[in-house]
């Protein structure tokens, strides 16, 4: 072991501090930290866009705010706690104020609304005294969802509520603005789309009223139904197993009766609907109370109606369930089943063939997320089940549980709310208003003291790796974003750099720059100096500075060529085994020496073909290493850089197994492909920045009956329904497949919850819960009839990826074919009562087709292209390991049309207005050489430029002067002075701000290289080896008339 | 009849069987804990790996006795089991050690019905063959 000193950089430290300012400033909008962040980029993305402008709902924050000091045994959480929970006062206590006076609950209730009722005439946030300092009343802005519910729910009660005078004066406040606000967002896609109650549609579960199932029981039975006109008509659709709240003091016949509150007097709402009974028609009925399309009964003949394509983003269906348990179900963004009717039998759910299964997307990153603090956190005894909104409430005393149906106590400290400092409320808590929230953990929920963040960085530094030049744009943006990694004063830093010895650099306060510790032997690795390998980063900052700065220079005439991946690897896990956290490791070549070598397997003349490819790891080194990195809480990220084939599929193994994420970029080079480049930057930017949660694991529980069958994603699995995940980050999705085990004949809901317990940045032990209830139904038909295309496709994705590495690609191929084939000739024998000619499909899977079929051409399974293996690897990878919103984007990327934007039926955020042009079929057909089109595929924006573009948009949003000075590579829009310009722009950084990374724009001319790629996309097209869809649709309209 | 080479086969095929018994039930137990959640599939994997080819190198040695012995029937017999061992090891997972189960895929549902399924035919089988052994010692004995 030699000790060599590195040279002192030169770079002045406030050159830096100015650098990284400027940095932090730039990335504000990616920032998402922990959740007082999370807090602050609600700000931030009020002011981007989704605020309407929101006085109508300060008038609830406001006397709750004034009320917030909380104190009791159990307080709610923090000052970003607060805010989200505070919107249950105004509202609530507004709404019930006249019903609910007959109960003897209500003077204690009633003290905190009257008085402050009038304050919201004010409008004056800055009035109200703030519980804490860094409580922003901005922030506090509801949710456009949040303030949906405001206002339906506001016109429905308007009229009980009129006998107060402050509460007309409230609903005529808010009236107006409802129709004044048409540039919400939100609002535009509901009308759009039109579906009218925006159930599915919130982007979180923050209710502002108590509209809810035991508050509303309680209602009903303290009040006779003679008293409320709406009741005789809303038995309706119940909530059978669901009793409501304190069913022992009411009499059983009016259960039924008791139930729906709100949602069924209608005087002048817009969706005037009226509930039947469920009987016969119930199905129609419920639908339309659901206010999905009429038409979602219909049948489709594909054959024949070939626009089936919706213009604007497809919405996942609401399930068939009474309003005010949907209304506090969890976001579908979230979580979400593939059949949002479950069926009752496994022998009915295979009689449908459709895959039932969930999609989560447990860690993203919420505007809005409510955060309990409490000494006990409430769970069934039994199933340790979380209370959650569909709980019932046997009496003040007990509660249901949902999942196991045990009943349990509820703790004394349970009875008080802290939000309404009301005692004996405890279908009031937050706990059972929210299906997303989340908990701080006492310290039952540790196994050891929670840890310090730990940042390890581990790159390759063999000659192929500096030929690239990656370290360079590595260094400079972990330079820009040191400041903003997620974490305390506790965080600790490492560099470890490898090629055919490993090198540590010490990186001790004191000392005067970095010390760089050589072990070449790379048998038996082992750690010089182990204590000052990782270092605090507060306190060595500047040495990390110093070495980052020096790094991209020390090797620059290196000649090694070898590449020790594997040991650096062990020794990286070494140093981490302690602490566990976050390693990043960076690679550009096949690994050749030591442990973990690997030989290149991939023969380019067979490429094409779909057999004899290596989709399964040539070794389980990686995997076994995994395993132990699993173990002690260590995640792996992996970057592979590579030119050359790099076997992704041993590799990545790494990252599956231990819970990380791996990206690549094939043919990374700091000259030759810029577009790369800035690809690493920008997603470096999003992976250093987000938010992280550390020794973290995740348990999905379901209602008896039900069972998980496989899990999909990076982790590991360490009991049937327990998953391990050493870090767990905000851009992670999750694919389970369920069955049904036992009949749920005896039951009319079915829950899931997942809990995902982990240690924040900060070092907190959170656990985030997510609970999803869904009716069961009996009936073939309307398991149809809920089937969601969208997460059924994604699932069959995942199962899809399972099946070429065990199977073959060929038999995956079929598979996805084949589950089209299936579910839609069980349809036509059992559902459909007469025998048409046609490829008859069910309005819910009129997509599935079109799904299959662009699945089949995404790159995981396409063939008859020379997708290169480890492009394939990754794009598997992807599908397992993204949410299932962008794995739909990139398997069938949305095409619009930006030459001609228009301001008709834009809609408009903080006065800027965004076009919003109709999503087009993704086939040639619809480009024409005189136009532009932007296809949005998740991680990638192509806009695509004809020939005969109008001159217009070419001079006024492109700046160029004719078609040939549109540069080979462009991937930004130039800002111009002109509408058009402004327009596409806005339309543009729109799509951008729907997702949390960066998706870069590249701008393509018909001679440009991703011209391929574009049009690779054209799914519905026919291509040398893949059918176009009409083909396809008759492929399957033989297959299922057979 | 006296005391014959075949004799002795299958009395030793008898023990040995016997101790395959063990084997079965041992894998049975082990994957219902893991079905339980009373083991973490790690562990699982390095306790039942290494008693996989012990298991398969037992039950061919008793084939190739009964080879030796010239006892076709008997041969006949145990030829299925041991084309599906041979088949069950090729087609394993790749591993570095010796064994057939993955952790990472043991907790697969299917995965899991398969193995089990799998030790309870397992049983059956031996505990028939350790009945037939039983009758063809004593009827060699004679």
């Amino acid at each position: 072991m030699s000790q060599p000193g590195i040279p002192a950089s030169g770079g002045s430290s406030t050159g830096l501090q100015a650098q990284n300012g400027a940095a932090s400033a730039s990335g504000s909008p990616y920032t998402n930290g922990p959740v007082q962040n999370a807090l602050m980029s609600s700000q931030v993305s009020v002011s981007q866009g989704y605020n309407s402008q929101l006085p109508g709902s300060y008038p609830h924050l406001i006397p709750a705010k004034t009320l917030n000091p909380v104190s009791g045994q159990s307080n709610s959480g923090g000052s970003q706690t607060v805010s989200p929970l505070s919107n249950y006062q105004g509202p609530g206590q507004a709404l019930y104020g006249p019903p609910v006076a007959s109960h003897p609950v209500t003077p204690s209730l009633h003290s905190g609304p009257s008085p402050q009722m009038p304050l919201p005439t004010s409008q004056n946030p800055a009035a109200t005294p703030m519980p804490s300092g860094s409580f922003l009343p901005g922030a506090s802005v509801s949710s456009p969802s949040n303030w949906q519910y405001n206002y339906l729910s506001q016109t429905n009660h308007c009229p009980r509520a009129s006998s107060q005078p402050t509460m007309t004066g409230n609903t005529n406040l808010m009236s107006p603005q409802y129709v004044s606000s048409g540039d919400s967002s939100l609002q535009n896609n509901i009308i759009k789309s039109g579906i009218i109650s925006n159930t599915n549609n919130g982007s979180m579960v923050v209710h502002n009223n108590y509209d809810e199932i035991e508050g509303g029981g309680f209602l009903a039975t303290s009040q006779p139904t003679t008293k409320n006109p709406t009741m005789s008509r809303s038995v309706g659709y119940s909530y059978p197993s669901l009793p409501p709240g304190y069913q022992n003091t009411a009499p059983p016949s009016t259960t039924g009766a008791g139930l729906p509150p709100s949602s069924l007097n209608y005087p002048s709402g817009p969706q005037a609907f009226t509930q039947t009974p469920l009987g016969a028609n119930h199905l129609t009925s419920s639908m339309s109370g659901l206010s999905l399309h009429p038409e979602g009964l219909r049948v489709i003949n594909l054959l024949q109606e070939r626009n089936m394509l919706p213009s604007t983003p497809l919405q996942p269906p609401v399930p068939n369930l009474h309003e005010d348990i949907q209304k506090l179900n969890c976001n579908p963004e979230l979580f979400r089943c593939t059949l949002t009717s479950i069926p009752q039998t496994q022998a009915l759910l295979n009689k449908a063939k459709l895959p039932l299964g969930l999609l989560l997307h447990p860690f993203k990153d919420l505007v809005q997320l409510p955060v309990v603090t409490s000494s006990t956190i409430v769970r069934c005894r039994s199933c340790r089940t979380y209370i959650n909104p569909f709980v019932s409430f046997l009496d003040q005393r007990r509660w249901k549980c949902n999942l196991c149906y045990r009943v349990n106590d509820v703790p004394e400290e349970f009875m008080y709310n802290p939000l309404t400092r009301v005692y004996g409320e405890p279908h009031r808590r937050p706990e059972v208003q929210n299906a997303t929230i989340e908990f701080m953990a006492p310290s039952e929920y540790m196994l050891r003291p929670p840890q310090p963040p730990v940042y390890l960085f581990v790159f390759d530094v063999s000659h192929n790796a500096i030929e690239t030049g990656y370290l360079n744009s590595v260094c400079q943006s972990l330079l820009d974003n040191l400041d903003l990694l997620p974490g305390n004063t506790r965080t600790k830093i490492g560099f470890i750099t490898f090629d055919s010895t490993i090198h540590f650099y010490s990186l001790q306060e004191g000392l005067s720059q970095p010390q760089m510790l050589i072990v070449s032997d790379i048998e038996d690795v082992f750690i010089p100096m182990p204590e000052n390998l990782l270092v605090n980063l507060n306190e060595s900052k500047e040495l990390v500075q110093d070495l980052l700065k020096t790094l991209p220079q020390m090797f620059t005439k290196t000649l090694e060529t070898q590449s020790a991946l594997g040991p650096a690897l062990q020794a990286a896990f070494k140093l981490m085994s302690p602490t566990g956290g976050r390693m990043s490791v960076f690679q550009t070549q096949l690994p050749t020496l030591g442990v973990g070598a690997l030989k290149p397997r991939e023969e380019p003349n067979q490429r094409s073909s779909a057999k004899e490819i290596h989709l399964t790891p040539s070794t389980d080194f990686y995997k076994k290493l995994a395993l132990d990195c699993s173990g002690q809480q260590v995640a792996v990220d992996l970057f592979l850089l590579s030119g050359q084939y790099s076997d992704l599929a041993s590799l990545g193994c790494i990252s599956r197994y231990s819970a990380g994420s791996v990206y690549y970029y094939p043919s990374y080079h700091h000259q030759h492909n810029p577009i790369q480049v800035q690809k690493l930057e920008k997603e470096l930017q999003r992976y250093l920045t987000r938010k992280i949660g550390f020794e973290a694991v995740m348990r999905i529980r379901c209602t008896k009956g039900l069972s998980i069958h496989t899990f999909h994603g990076n982790f590991f699995v360490r009991s049937t329904d327990l998953l391990s995940l050493p870090n767990v980050n905000p851009d992670a999705g999750y694919a389970v497949q369920m069955s049904v085990e036992e009949s749920l004949t005896d039951t009319q809901l079915v829950s899931f919850q997942s809990a995902l317990l982990y240690t924040s940045s900060k070092g907190e032990r959170r656990i985030r819960v997510h609970t999803l209830c869904l009716p069961v139904v009996s009936t073939l038909n309307e398991v149809f009839l809920g089937a969601d295309v969208q997460a059924i496709s994604g699932l069959l994705a995942n199962m899809a990826v399972d099946r070429s590495v065990t199977a073959s690609l060929s038999d995956a191929r079929d598979a996805l074919v084949n589950a089209v084939i299936d579910s839609l000739s069980a349809y036509r024998s059992s559902a459909l009562s007469n025998q048409q000619p046609g490829l008859m499909v069910p309005f819910s899977l009129r997509l599935f087709p079109l799904f299959v079929l662009a699945l089949l051409k995404q790159k995981s399974f396409q063939t008859g292209t020379n997708a290169r293996l480890d492009e394939r690897i990754f794009a598997m990878c992807q599908v397992k390991n993204q949410p299932l919103v962008y794995l739909m984007l990139t398997t069938h990327p949305s095409l619009y049309r930006v030459d001609n934007l228009s301001d008709e039926g834009a809609i408009s955020i903080n006065d800027r207005t965004i076009p919003q042009p109709p999503i087009l079929q993704l086939s040639v057909e619809k480009l024409s050489r005189d136009g532009a089109f932007l296809m949005d595929a998740g991680s990638v924006l192509m806009l695509w430029v004809g020939r005969n573009c109008g001159q217009n948009f070419l001079s006024q949003v492109l700046g160029v002067e004719n078609y040939a000075l549109i540069p080979q590579t462009m991937t930004d829009l130039p800002e111009l002075d002109t509408p058009e310009s402004a327009r596409t722009i806005a339309f543009i950084s729109w799509l951008r701000e729907q997702r949390p990374f960066y998706p870069i724009l590249y701008v393509i001319r018909d001679e440009s290289p991703m011209k391929a790629n574009f049009l690779q996309n054209m799914v519905e097209d026919r291509t040398e080896s893949a059918l176009s869809y009409y083909e396809f649709l008759l492929h399957i309209q033989q297959q299922v008339n057979k | 009849m006296a005391f014959t080479f075949a004799a002795f086969c299958y009395m030793l095929a008898l023990l040995l069987t016997a101790a395959l018994i063990f084997f079965a039930i041992w894998h049975i137990i082990a994957f219902d804990e893991l079905k339980t959640d009373y083991k973490n599939p790690i562990d699982q994997c390095n306790t039942l790996n290494p008693l996989v080819l012990p298991e398969y190198l037992i039950h061919a040695f008793f084939c190739v006795m009964f080879l030796c012995a010239a006892e076709w029937l008997t041969l006949g017999l145990n030829m299925p089991l041991l084309a599906y061992h041979i088949w069950r090891y090729m087609s394993r997972p790749v591993m570095s050690g010796p064994g057939l189960y993955d952790p990472t895929t043991i907790m697969n549902a299917d995965i899991l019905a398969y193995c089990q399924k799998e030790g309870w035919c397992k049983l059956a089988f031996y505990l028939l063959a350790f009945f037939y052994y039983l009758y063809g010692a004593v009827l060699l004995c004679k």
